[in-house]
């Protein structure tokens, strides 16, 4: 029994010794796994600065970005405009006419002379926040997207004009794409008739989507469709397209479902009037959510060459980014060919006759 | 003992693998059988299997 005992208290020593050599272990590696959430954090979040990469000093601990700054413009009594070099990534107070502003984790404060930003006993921060409407990172990608539709589409169209409307050039990539969204998406969900009203807005949308999903795969890091302001803005065109040309009938399937029993009817206009919602709903989410997880899946596995640290880990880590990268070009161009294909079909029960 | 919340994710996300995967069988089978209607059964294959996706996010992004 004593001898029982006494192995016992030994076992529960030993494990007591290695449980907290561990925790010693895990405290070290999570530092470093903090360290990379916070990058990953960073990264998916929108920023007032458009910067590249940023290095450590050794000695000092500071750190150093290389990027270019972007115009911070904030109304609050009157529009304030100032670079957001002036900010320095949340170092420095920045003045504007008698306002005191700061930077803190992506979003800006108003502040003292002194910088001082409060906070309440929930870790939340109570300063003031003036309405931002910054050009930022995101902004600047999508105007810089748009900017690269507008000109290539409307140099594509002035090909075909003067190449009595034969492709050329760019034009041969691009018209195969143009004519399947129009022969397998838009004339079979929303009708023969009917779909050239609608092919503008899907053309446009399909391009958009892919050009920043792809976008954000190049080194330039940015993630603007896997920001879901962006994509609460698509999905709300398409919202406000779908029931605002919808006619008569769609109305009716709604409020008045023809051909079930009558006392179902008032059941099912709650929940036809709920689908109203949910459907651009679920296109916000999906875009919104399939690329943020693919740059939180593609971050995580670039840090974990540096918790491997080691050979093995590193070209393991290196092939598996290789290929999810792979996979996300594929993803990249599926969610906008997703997005598409939803919206042509929701125009589609918009615009149905009745005649089934 | 609570159960910790990323379990249940977990739990939805292989839920939805499954129905994936059967989405993908059920159109293999069906290009098998009719290999001119392929077209039309991929698209709706991608559509149902965007529609089980979005489950698998709903679950993911509720943890967080």
């Amino acid at each position: 029994m004593m001898y029982t005992k006494s192995r016992s208290f030994f076992l529960l020593l030993i494990l007591l010794s290695a449980s907290f050599t561990h925790a010693k272990e895990e405290e070290k590696t999570q530092t470093i796994q903090e360290e990379i959430t916070e990058y990953i954090y960073h990264h998916v979040q929108d920023s007032h600065d458009f910067s590249l990469f940023s290095t450590k000093d050794e000695e000092t601990g500071k750190k150093k970005y290389y990027g270019f700054p972007l115009p911070v413009i904030l109304i609050d009594e009157g529009i304030k405009i100032f670079m957001s070099s002036k900010l320095d990534h949340g170092k420095k107070v920045v003045e504007s006419s008698g306002k005191f502003y700061k930077l803190d984790h992506g979003k800006i404060y108003e502040t003292n002379s002194e910088g001082y930003i409060s906070y309440n006993d929930d870790g939340k921060i109570t300063n003031a926040m003036p309405l931002d409407l910054s050009i930022t990172k995101s902004v600047f990608s999508i105007f810089l997207v748009s900017l690269l539709m507008f000109f290539l589409f409307t140099s594509l169209a002035k090909s075909y004009k003067e190449n009595n409307l034969i492709a050329k050039g760019a034009g041969r990539f691009f018209e195969p794409i143009v004519i399947l969204i129009r022969d397998e998406i838009a004339i079979p969900s929303i009708g023969e008739e009917k779909h050239k009203r609608y092919m503008a807005f899907l053309l446009t949308v399909f391009f958009f989507i892919w050009f920043l999903n792809l976008l954000g795969l190049s080194p330039l890091g940015v993630n603007v469709t896997g920001n879901i302001a962006v994509t609460f803005g698509l999905a709300l065109i398409t919202f406000l397209i779908t029931n605002l040309t919808a006619n008569k009938t769609y109305w009716k399937h709604i409020f008045w479902m023809p051909g079930v029993p009558v006392w179902l009817k008032p059941l099912l206009a709650p929940i036809e009037l709920l689908g109203v919602f949910i459907k651009p709903f679920s296109l916000m989410i999906r875009l919104y959510a399939n690329i943020l997880a693919g740059h939180i899946v593609l971050y995580s596995l670039i840090g974990l060459i540096f918790i491997f640290k080691n050979l093995v880990g590193s070209s393991l880590s290196l092939v598996l980014v290789f290929f999810i990268s792979m996979i996300e070009i594929l993803v990249a161009l599926l969610q906008a060919y997703i997005f598409t294909l939803l919206s042509a079909l929701y125009f589609g029960f918009a615009v149905q006759e009745e005649d089934h | 003992m609570e159960i910790p919340k990323i379990v249940g994710a977990g739990l939805v996300i292989i839920g939805t693998g499954i129905g994936i995967g059967l989405i993908g069988r059920g159109a293999m089978d069906a290009i098998g059988r009719q290999p001119d209607a392929s077209n039309k059964i991929l698209v709706a294959a991608i559509v149902i299997a965007a529609l089980v996706e979005g489950i698998a996010f709903a679950a993911l992004f509720a943890v967080n």
